[in-house]
């Protein structure tokens, strides 16, 4: 066994050990922190394969964005979590079930699955003077540079979205307003009053 | 032992298979789906780049890339729909937001 393979299987089973307590863990917290495992796990596997920029972005969006997103709503609503934890046991069988079937399926159809002898993948000649990050640079802004603009617009629709989503005005909050602080006269602003003396106001 | 295609695949068809479970098994708590959402679409991009890098074909990387986008995205808005429904309802009890159609 190669360390490369040692390594792949190192990463595939934390990865999926950990996907497992991500949807059985009692806590979200926990939840989230091992959503990031499997997310850094994940990169892990990624860097296996080749593909490093990849990996790196990985760890960059999902688990310094996305999962810390996660932790903060989660921390942020204070739900209690023990009453959502209430259908579990409820759902189990049929998630079990359906989960078994779909993984049989999912594994016997890449078991079933092989190239007919003799015929060779069209393999690209693997340019070894470019590292992943440059290639991948040289075809996402040429040939895919649509779908470069497509993705723009998605985050900046997400955005927007957000922003508008979240955002509101509590109505009793005192914010500055040049046009209408200038507009103010000195009749409504200063109120004189006749104090008699000895008894103050 | 030479680590191939169909060992990535099968650890990504594992990965869906858990997501999958977890839609189901959290009906109530709609923080774990959104996770489940994210594992799912991690398996289908390590499907991509498995392919990706057997092929010998940057394709699939790019088409990983723009996943990673949309996961990001979606991440974003449900969270967003999901604090403002807390903010409105006081509970984020996924069996109540029916009442959101007309």
């Amino acid at each position: 066994m190669t360390v490369a393979a040692a390594f792949f299987y190192l990463f595939s089973i934390i990865m999926l050990a950990s996907a497992f307590m991500v949807i059985a863990a009692r806590n979200p917290v926990h939840s989230v922190l091992f959503l990031i495992l499997v997310f850094v796990n994940a990169a892990g596997l990624f860097i296996l394969a080749g593909a490093e920029f990849l990996a790196m972005i990985l760890v960059v969006v999902y688990v310094g964005a996305v999962a810390v997103l996660f932790l903060f709503v989660v921390m942020m609503l204070d739900v209690d979590f023990a009453e959502l934890k209430q259908g579990f046991l409820q759902y189990l069988p049929l998630g079990a079930l359906i989960g078994i079937v779909v993984a049989i399926e999912l594994i016997m159809v890449l078991g079933g699955w092989t190239a007919a002898p003799g015929i060779k993948a069209t393999n690209a000649p693997q340019i070894t003077a470019l590292s992943n990050t440059e290639a991948l640079g040289l075809v996402l802004y040429t040939r895919h540079v649509y779908f470069f603009q497509a993705a723009g617009l998605v985050l900046l629709t997400a955005m927007i979205g957000a922003i508008v989503l979240t955002l509101h005005h509590k109505p009793g909050v005192k914010r500055q307003d040049i046009s209408q602080q200038n507009a103010r006269t000195r009749e409504e602003a200063v109120e004189v009053r006749k104090v008699p003396s000895r008894t103050g106001v | 032992m030479e680590i191939g295609l169909t060992h990535y695949l099968i650890v990504a068809a594992i990965l869906f298979t858990i997501g999958i479970a977890g839609i189901i098994l959290n009906r109530k708590n709609i923080i774990i789906i959104l996770m489940s959402v994210e594992l799912i679409l991690l398996s289908v991009n390590i499907n991509l780049v498995a392919f990706s890098t057997f092929l010998g074909d940057l394709t699939g990387q790019v088409f990983s890339l723009f996943i990673l986008t949309v996961a990001a995205a979606e991440a974003a808005i449900g969270l967003a729909i999901l604090v403002t429904y807390f903010r409105n309802r006081g509970s984020i009890a996924v069996e109540d937001i029916n009442m959101m159609k007309g």
